[in-house]
C-alpha cells in the first residue's frame, strides 16, 4: 500500500463513509495509478460515494485521502489538476451550453480569450458544436451528460472522474465516448469510470475495483483479479483441428475440471484450476501429437466474468 | 479566536489574491444573473416597490404640503424609511435573497459545480455574498431613492429642487443610501450564514425579526447587540419616538459602521468555515 502523498497516485486509506448510522463505504485502501481504472459494483455498492470522496463532495468519517499528493479538501490545489462529471443531472437555470462551461473557466481564473478557447475546444471534443448556444433545459439526456463532460475536461486535467458517463448515450455517442477516454487515457490521464454497463468497462479499463455493500472486493488488473478467484476454475477455449485427442490428453491432468467439445467439433473448452500448468501441458501435446492450434483465449477474463464469480450471485443487478 | 487569527493569517499568506479576486468576480457574474432572474428577486422587487407605489398615490391625488402636519417630507421619510424599509423591506429581502444564496442551489441540485473548481470555498461565499449585496443594494437604493422623491415632491417641485440642490437633500439621500448598504451587508452577512448552517432558515429569521422589532423596547445596553441600533444611529433625520419606547444616544458613526463591517467580516468567516467541511447530499437535503 502506497503511503499518503504519492504524487501520480490517487491513495485511499483505510477510509470510510456513513451516512448516520448507514454505510456508505468501509475501510477502503486503494491505490489507483494512471491509465482507465473502472469502478464496478451492483446499485448502493459506493461506486459514487467513493468518487464523492476523492472530489471533496463528502468528508470521510475516518481515513485519508490523497489525490495526485493533494488532499481533497483543498479544492484550490486539487481542482486545477482534476475534473468530474458528475451524476447530479440539474443544471444552472437559463445558462446555454457555451455559458455553463464558460462561466466556470472564469471562476477557473481565465481570461476571456483563452476561456473562450477552451470552451469550444471541449464542445469540439463532444461534438457539441452546434447546440453551444441553446439552453441546456432543452438539451436530450445524452446532450446533456456529454455537456457535462465537456465542463469536466475544458481545463484539461491530468485526471477525470467519471459517474456513469455512458448513461444516456446511444450506442454511437457512447462508443465515440469511449474512444475519448481511451485518447485522454493515452496522454496520461488517470480516467476513473463509474460504470454498470461491463461489457463497455471491460473494452476500456486498465485496471479495475470491484466493490459490493461498501466494501472492496478485489482491485488491480483485471487478468490479476481474475487469477485471485480460485474457487471458479479458468475457462479457455482452444480451437485445434482434432479437439477430441487434446481433451482426452489433457484430462489426466489432475488440474482439468471440465473439458467439452465444441458444438461444430473445431474445438473445447477447458476449465483448469491452473492455467499456467495447463499452458505447459498444452505445449506438450501441440509437440508430441502434432495438433493444428488455431487459437487459445481466456473465455472468462473480463470484467463481466469477474463480477459475477465475485458479486454476481450476491449483488443482483449491476 | 485563536482559530480565527490562525485562519485570518493563512488567508494573508496566501500569495494569490489577483486570482482569488477574478474567481469572485466570476462568481458574481453567474450569481447576479441567477438572482436577478429568479422569482424570489421578483417578489422582492414587487415588495420594495410598495412604498413608492403609495408615495406615487399621495403625490397624485393627496393635496401638496399635506406632510407639513406631520413634520414636513424629511419626517415622514425618516418614519417611512426607519419602520417599512429596515424593519421589514430591506430585512425580508434580505433573509429571501441570502438564505437562499447556498440553499437555493442545494435545493436545484447545482451547487456542486462551484464546489468542484479550483476556488476556496471562502471564496465562493465572497463571491456569491457580493452578488447579493449589489443585487440587494440596487433594488433598496432604487426603490427607497424613489419614494423619496415622491414624498418630497408632495410639498411642490420648487420645495423640492431648493432641498435638493440647496438644501440637505443630497446629503440625506446619501446618508440613506449608505445605512441601505450597511443595511444589506449586515443583515445580508447574518442571513448567509444562517443559510449555510441551519437546514430550515424561517425559524432563525423570525427569532432574529423579533430581537431586532423588541429593540426599541430594550434597556440601552441590550440594544447594542443588535444590527438595527447601529443602522440607526446612521439616519440623517430623528424621528419623534413614542412614551414607552427607551431611548438611547445613537452609536457613534465612527463606531457603527466599522461594526457593522467588523461584524459582518466576522459572519463571512463563519459561513466559510462551514462551507469549508459542507457536503453535497442534495438527497438529504
Amino acid at each position: 500500500m502506497a503511503s499518503i502523498g504519492v504524487q501520480d497516485r490517487i491513495v485511499f486509506q483505510n477510509v470510510s463513509k456513513f451516512y448516520g448510522e448507514v454505510l456508505g463505504i468501509n475501510r477502503v485502501n486503494l491505490s489507483i495509478p494512471a491509465g482507465i481504472t473502472s469502478l464496478v459494483g451492483p446499485n448502493g455498492s459506493g461506486k459514487t460515494t467513493l468518487l464523492n470522496l476523492m472530489t471533496g463532495l463528502l468528508q470521510p468519517s475516518q481515513g485519508s485521502i490523497s489525490v495526485l499528493g493533494i488532499s481533497p479538501t483543498e479544492p484550490g490545489q486539487l481542482f486545477r489538476r482534476a475534473g468530474y462529471c458528475s451524476q447530479f443531472d440539474s443544471f444552472p437555470r437559463r445558462l446555454t451550453g457555451y455559458q455553463f462551461i464558460y462561466g466556470f473557466l472564469r471562476i477557473h481564473g481565465f481570461g476571456h480569450p483563452k476561456a473562450d478557447e477552451l470552451t469550444w475546444q471541449s464542445l469540439r471534443q463532444v461534438k457539441l458544436e452546434e447546440a453551444a448556444r441553446r439552453k441546456v433545459a432543452g438539451y436530450s439526456k445524452g446532450m446533456r451528460q456529454r455537456v457535462k463532460l465537456a465542463q469536466a475536461i475544458a481545463h484539461q486535467p491530468d485526471i477525470l472522474i467519471l459517474d456513469e458517463p455512458l448513461n444516456g448515450l446511444d450506442p454511437l455517442a457512447r462508443a465515440e465516448m469511449i474512444s475519448l477516454f481511451q485518447q485522454l487515457a493515452s496522454s496520461g490521464l488517470h480516467v476513473v469510470i463509474s460504470s454498470h454497463i461491463l461489457h463497455e468497462v471491460d473494452l476500456i479499463s486498465d485496471q479495475v475495483v470491484l466493490l459490493d455493500s461498501g466494501y472492496v472486493v478485489a482491485e488491480g488488473a483485471i487478468r490479476g483479479v481474475r487469477d485471485e478467484v480460485k474457487e471458479h476454475p479458468a475457462q479457455i477455449l482452444v480451437r485445434c483441428d482434432r479437439p477430441s485427442q487434446v481433451a482426452a490428453r489433457l484430462f489426466q491432468e489432475d488440474h482439468i475440471v471440465e473439458a467439452s467439445l465444441h458444438e461444430d467439433q473445431r474445438g473445447l473448452l477447458i476449465r483448469t484450476r491452473d492455467s499456467n500448468r495447463f499452458y505447459a501441458c498444452l505445449n506438450r501435446v501441440v509437440l508430441e501429437d502434432q495438433v493444428q492450434i488455431e487459437t487459445v483465449a481466456p473465455a472468462d477474463e473480463d470484467v463481466e466474468s469477474v463480477y459475477q464469480y465475485l458479486i454476481g450471485q450476491n449483488g443482483g443487478a449491476a | 479566536m485563536r482559530s480565527l487569527i490562525e485562519s485570518l493569517w493563512s488567508l494573508v499568506k496566501e500569495a494569490d489574491w489577483g486570482l482569488r479576486a477574478r474567481q469572485a468576480s466570476a462568481v458574481l457574474r453567474l450569481e447576479i444573473k441567477r438572482i436577478l432572474i429568479g422569482r424570489r428577486s421578483l417578489g422582492v422587487l414587487l415588495f420594495s416597490l410598495f412604498p413608492a407605489f403609495v408615495a406615487f398615490l399621495t403625490l397624485i391625488f393627496s393635496p401638496a404640503g399635506s406632510f407639513e402636519g406631520l413634520g414636513g417630507p424629511p419626517v415622514v421619510f425618516a418614519v417611512l424609511f426607519r419602520t417599512v424599509y429596515l424593519r421589514l423591506i430591506i430585512f425580508f429581502g434580505c433573509v429571501l435573497l441570502f438564505t437562499n444564496l447556498f440553499r437555493g442551489e442545494l435545493l436545484e441540485g447545482t451547487l456542486h459545480y462551484y464546489f468542484l473548481t479550483p476556488m476556496p470555498r471562502w471564496c465562493l461565499a465572497v463571491g456569491k455574498f457580493a452578488a447579493g449585496v449589489l443585487a440587494a443594494f440596487a433594488t433598496f437604493a432604487t426603490t427607497a431613492g424613489v419614494t423619496f422623491l415622491f414624498l418630497h415632491a408632495n410639498s411642490g417641485t420648487d420645495y423640492l429642487d431648493r432641498f435638493l440642490w440647496n438644501g440637505p437633500g443630497l446629503g440625506h439621500l446619501s446618508s440613506y443610501a449608505l445605512v441601505t448598504l450597511m443595511a444589506v451587508i449586515g443583515y445580508g452577512a447574518v442571513f448567509l450564514l444562517v443559510g449555510v448552517t441551519i437546514r430550515n432558515p424561517i425559524i432563525p429569521a423570525v427569532l432574529i425579526y423579533l430581537w431586532e422589532s423588541l429593540n426599541l423596547f430594550l434597556p440601552v445596553a441590550l440594544k447594542q447587540i443588535s444590527v438595527i441600533y447601529y443602522l440607526e444611529s446612521l439616519c440623517p433625520v430623528p424621528i419623534p419616538q413614542s412614551a414607552i419606547t427607551i431611548l438611547a444616544d445613537p452609536a457613534p458613526t465612527w463606531l457603527s459602521i466599522p461594526g457593522l463591517v467588523g461584524l459582518t467580516a466576522l459572519l463571512l468567516w463563519g459561513a466559510a468555515t462551514r462551507l469549508r467541511t459542507a457536503e453535497i447530499r442534495y438527497g438529504g437535503d
